[in-house]
């Protein structure tokens, strides 16, 4: 069984966001990353537990410049075998997908899991663009996943419910909460995570067809107006009149 | 032409489809075009009424193969249907469905994707908006490509069903063997799921209980809302997972949020932030919560949420 799984490094939730002047960069003084929760939490340690009750191997790939070797060592240190980084400050999210599946193509991976989304970008679009570029099968927020034999028993989640279906390797799955738990990595793991390889590979050429113009802060919100408890009725005005949320 | 993919899960065309359409319709207005929209499968009774919100014709393509979701099938056949039609702007929802198609199709039509949009692009460079950074920044992007594809956020848009019905239209068009085999789908019925909700009553371990959700559930029927929860109460079984909102559960946004109970940590803000008007019923003033709220109520929730309850029926009775 070879696994792929990608992952991405964000900037961790409770990070402050801000911006150049310009609107065009992110500024990075002071923000502490982190691997994308849903690619560790989920797709990751369900890579390394399909790989323990099942032999093969687990390949963590990243398309970021060297600084995210952090995040990468910490991927080795919770369980992947080996890994890989694509040498680009990514663009986009389509820029990302061409260079998984430029890699992945040559390697005949049984399976590619990643994150239902990062929480930087939400777009939650690399996991369906790769699955395009290797004409394989997707399935989006799989929040259970069982293999018997060649085929795949995934639990998806849609609106209000979930799905039950079966697909057959190779195939790509987008991972949700539910898919594993989370896993810190024990002393052995990050010690041997030194060791393990991490190669580095060069991007291949890619147009984008979408130009980040400009970032914006949201609007501060005007404050809470707070209503006296005993008097719902003066809430209940607020809501219709003035918030017309009713 | 701007083609809408109208989605029809479980052969029920529903709100995030009439707000696609309707979003398509003002994309078409923009660039002097006709608003198409498509439906996939044989199950889509309510089609036509996608001509009130719209569009000017109703294509279908009812081949009983796309009565299962496989974005594998469903790009071939959406690619196919846009280049047959002359597609210039490709509209998804930005839903289950909507987000697995989105990436796979840009890639097909070598088109460039802005998922989860939320406003009207802007005439001449087509940018558009979206939230970012789990609703902590804003960006605007621009699709530079021939054609364009966006997915729109669910409750972006408002249905403006003041068209008539038109008539539905076969295609046919050759549907791949898909390699996706669905087995069952398990849906909560009754319900509006939670993506979809205009009201979500939301309870976290302030409720102290899970035999105390009553009251949260009268507040909710009372309002014709869907219950959600934080993730401590998910978690410890008190509510089931489907309705853990929130950065790991499902990301919410409403036109109306009402938090009882939950101190609003960053986590729980980053999946609900989005909603337009936020209350917050807490007896900690100091709750985090306070500062994202629109309006707040410091109290005890065992008596006010009731009260809440009994003064939305009495406005509900005069209105």
């Amino acid at each position: 069984m070879k696994i792929l799984v990608c992952i991405s490094q964000t900037p961790d939730t409770t990070s402050k966001i801000s911006f150049s002047a310009d609107g065009r960069t992110f500024n990075e003084a002071g923000v502490q990353f982190i691997m994308n929760p849903y690619d560790e939490w989920y797709a990751l340690v369900r890579a390394c537990e399909l790989r323990e009750s099942l032999g093969g191997s687990v390949t963590a790939l990243n398309v970021g410049p060297a600084a995210n070797e952090t995040t990468i060592r910490k991927a080795l240190a919770i369980g992947a075998d080996e890994a890989v980084r694509i040498d680009a400050v990514p663009p986009s999210s389509a820029f990302v997908a061409k260079q998984i599946a430029s890699f992945a193509k040559d390697h005949g991976f049984d399976m590619i899991l990643l994150g239902k989304e990062t929480i930087d970008y939400n777009g939650s679009e690399v996991g369906a663009m790769v699955s395009e570029h290797l004409d394989l099968p997707y399935v989006s927020y799989a929040s259970k996943l069982d293999l018997n034999g060649n085929t795949a028993t995934i639990e998806r989640e849609i609106e209000g419910g979930v799905e039950i279906l079966e697909v057959d390797l190779p195939f790509v799955a987008s991972a949700a909460k539910g898919m594993a738990e989370q896993r810190i990595p024990n002393m052995r793991g990050i010690m041997s995570a030194r060791t393990k390889p991490l190669n580095v590979v060069a991007p291949v050429p890619f147009e984008d067809q979408v130009e980040t113009l400009k970032f914006t802060l949201p609007p501060a919100k005007a404050g809470v107006k707070l209503v006296n408890p005993e008097d719902m009725d003066e809430l209940v005005r607020l809501l219709h009149e003035e918030a017309k949320a009713i | 032409m701007v083609l809408v993919f109208a989605e029809s899960p479980r052969g029920q065309i529903k709100k995030t489809a009439f707000e696609a359409v309707t979003y398509g319709k003002k994309v078409a207005d923009q660039l002097g075009t006709s608003c198409v929209a498509v439906v996939l499968g044989t199950n889509a009774a309510n089609a036509g009424e996608l001509g009130k919100y719209g569009a000017s014709k109703v294509l279908q393509v009812a081949d009983a193969a796309l009565n299962d979701f496989d974005s594998q099938t469903y790009t071939a056949v959406l690619a196919d249907v846009a280049k047959q039609q002359g597609a210039k702007v490709v509209v998804l929802c930005h839903t289950s469905t909507g987000k697995a198609i989105a990436g796979r199709l840009s890639v097909r039509l070598g088109a460039g994707l802005v998922s989860g949009v939320n406003s009207l692009p802007e005439t001449g460079t087509f940018s558009v908006r979206k939230s970012v950074f789990s609703g902590k920044a804003i960006v605007d992007y621009s699709i530079k490509s021939d054609v364009k594809i966006v997915s729109l956020m669910g409750n972006a848009v408002r249905p403006d069903a003041s068209g008539s019905p038109v008539s539905i239209e076969n295609i046919s068009v050759s549907v791949p063997a898909g390699r996706i085999r669905v087995k069952s789908v398990k849906t909560q019925e009754g319900t509006v799921p939670l993506p979809e909700a205009e009201i979500v009553v939301s309870a976290g371990r302030g409720m102290k209980e899970p035999t105390n959700w009553g009251i949260v559930e009268d507040l909710a029927n009372t309002l014709g809302a869907t219950t959600a929860c934080s993730r401590p109460v998910a978690d410890s079984g008190w509510r089931p997972h489907h309705e853990h909102v929130g950065q790991t559960g499902i990301a919410i946004r409403p036109n109306l949020y009402i938090a009882i109970g939950i101190s609003g940590a960053i986590q729980h803000l980053a999946g609900v932030n989005n909603s337009k008007v936020i209350v917050v019923i807490n007896k900690d003033a100091e709750a985090p919560f306070f500062k994202a709220a629109d309006y707040g109520v410091v109290g005890d929730l065992f008596e006010v949420v009731p009260r809440l309850t009994e003064a939305i029926k009495k406005f509900k009775a005069a209105h």
